[in-house]
């Protein structure tokens, strides 16, 4: 299926809660709003036409001067061997998306570590902690405004710079 | 990690009057049957295990925020640690990402350049993934005969770009170095040399009882849940799924080559169980070995990378590329702001998904058999943790 035809389905049965499209785009992706987005997915795993029977991946992406994160999700259909991309976006001083756990499996995961390194919290996950951080880090490192710890358990993140 | 809230009531009474205990035991970071710095929390029940929970997070070396400071030319080195067993696929992704965004085409003989050294580390990672998973089940030998197997491919691997295990070969627009004069007879001549070894090591242990027990029909995970779980590669392919990236998703000169794609033969066992794993890579070093020949009849002259300038700045945008790696289906994401430097990369690794399913396969496992799971499904620990 095209990334219009992909667009129009999901416009046709979401409405006003499909935002936009990007189809010119090298990834065509298509914009949810996010209160919605475990519904869409899984409308896009159980339709006949898009028939995603897999979370490819799962990206979190930090656009600072928007003052929003983005999370990329990339669903992957075997019977039809076509890519949906959805992407929503979330303020990140609140980020709250909803978990599509309950779609996939493989998203369980994928959004620990999107809470870890990003701080995005995904509601109705069964079990939102750290994934890849020690438990008690503080922080979400790949955000853009992240500052490295001085120490961390005694032991020192300062070293002399190898550059002369 | 804390043990809170992993407490098990201790003093149950057994059946006979007899007193037991469940026990909460701890396996890794440091163990030599877990393919890398894994951790599993236990909670066994004598032999026989409750649930499995992993701890991953040991080699966590933040490569992808890595990207985001060193630039697209000077990310390629960190690519091989994502995974350094299969080190070129994980150089293609990056570089085929990068092309991606730039609209850069690769010369044809790169390209070529770029798969026959793809396909010689797809052979040296499921020679290290079989040898380690008989060597972590018990039988010493056959690793032997891997590894040694192991070492020609090191040394070949060595002749075309320096380094035995992170390669740093492949550039954006192509690779760094074209073949050494005389590399085609001497990979032939390993091939000549490595195919009937597979036969040897087929005599050897696939059929040997012993291993047949301790596979078949261990932590059989069918279709719906390889879906679900995003298990790709030779994990998705053992469950019955004939997908290979290579051939239906095609990138590079793939759709130029002729291989077959094996599924899980459920022979000794059932599809989708560890035994079918271990199959499956069996049987796709010979395919490898196969598209290698072609490779090396078919490669036309000419250079072999494309002009890209030193300050790499590809528009604004992102883009998604997934490359067939050693481990499965390796998706590189990668956003553009139009500096010279990535504005997000992101790696999502076969080993990830596979380490998050073992919780779910383990509960009725035996101890024992949490080994065989973790060898079969082929999980490294720098793909898992990056």
């Amino acid at each position: 299926m095209t990334a219009n035809a992909v667009y129009e389905r999901l416009k046709a049965r979401f409405g006003e809660r499909v935002i936009s499209a990007q189809l010119e785009a090298k990834d065509p992706a298509i914009r949810i709003v996010p209160e919605a987005i475990a519904e869409v997915c899984a409308f896009a795993r159980d339709d006949s036409e898009l028939r995603c029977e897999a979370l490819s991946n799962q990206s979190g992406v930090d656009y600072k001067a928007d003052g929003e994160i983005e999370i990329v999700y990339h669903l992957y259909s075997y019977t039809h061997r076509h890519d949906v991309i959805l992407k929503v976006r979330t303020p990140r001083d609140a980020a709250v998306v909803p978990t599509v756990e309950g779609v996939w499996k493989s998203a369980n995961w994928m959004e620990r570590e999107i809470f870890d390194l990003l701080g995005v919290t995904f509601t109705g996950h069964s079990d939102l902690r750290r994934l890849l951080m020690p438990e008690d880090w503080v922080g979400h490192p790949l955000r853009k405004d992240f500052v490295e710890p001085e120490e961390y358990h005694g032991i020192s993140t300062r070293r002399e710079s190898l550059l002369r | 990690m804390s043990l809170a809230g992993y407490e098990v009531a201790v003093e149950q009474v057994g059946p006979h009057g007899l007193e037991t205990e469940e026990m909460t035991l701890n396996m890794g970071p440091q163990h030599p049957s877990t393919h890398g710095v894994l951790r599993f929390v236990v909670k066994a029940d004598g032999e026989v295990m409750r649930q499995a929970i992993p701890d991953v997070g040991y080699l966590h070396r933040s490569i992808e925020k890595i990207a985001e400071k060193v630039g697209y030319h000077g990310f390629m080195p960190y690519t091989d640690r994502v995974d350094y067993v299969a080190a070129m696929f994980c150089n293609q992704g990056w570089a085929s990402v990068a092309e991606k965004l730039g609209d850069i085409t690769v010369p044809k003989r790169g390209e070529y350049c770029r798969v026959i050294a793809a396909e010689l580390n797809r052979i040296a990672s499921h020679l290290l993934s079989v040898g380690t998973m008989v060597l972590d089940i018990g039988a010493i030998t056959p690793f032997f005969h891997a590894f040694r197997e192991r070492e020609k491919l090191n040394d070949l691997l060595e002749e075309l770009c320096g380094s035995r295990l992170t390669y740093n070969y492949m550039r954006i627009g192509g690779v760094a170095w074209d073949l050494p004069p005389g590399y085609a007879e001497k990979v032939l001549a390993f091939l000549d040399r490595f195919e009937p070894m597979l036969a040897e090591y087929d005599d050897l242990i696939s059929a040997n009882k012993i291993y047949v027990e301790r596979c078949a029909g261990v932590a059989i995970i069918g279709r719906e849940d390889a879906f679900a779980y995003n298990l790709v590669g030779p994990n998705l392919r053992a469950a019955g799924v004939r997908y290979d990236v290579r051939r239906d998703e095609p990138y590079s000169v793939y759709p130029e080559l002729e291989f077959d794609v094996p599924v899980g033969p459920g022979e000794h066992g059932v599809v989708g169980d560890s035994y079918a794993r271990y199959a499956v890579r069996i049987r796709e070093m010979t395919q490898s070995a196969r598209i290698l020949r072609q490779c090396f009849r078919q490669m036309p002259d000419g250079p072999v990378i494309a002009k890209v300038p030193r300050k790499f700045r590809p528009p604004a945008g992102d883009a998604q590329v997934r490359v067939e790696s050693a481990r499965g289906d390796m998706g590189w994401y990668a956003v553009s702001d139009g500096t010279e430097f990535p504005y997000r990369c992101k790696v999502r690794t076969g080993s990830f998904a596979a380490m998050a399913i073992i919780d779910k396969v383990s509960a009725g496992l035996m101890l024992a058999d949490l080994v065989t799971v973790i060898a079969s499904l082929d999980i490294v620990a720098p793909e898992v943790d990056r």
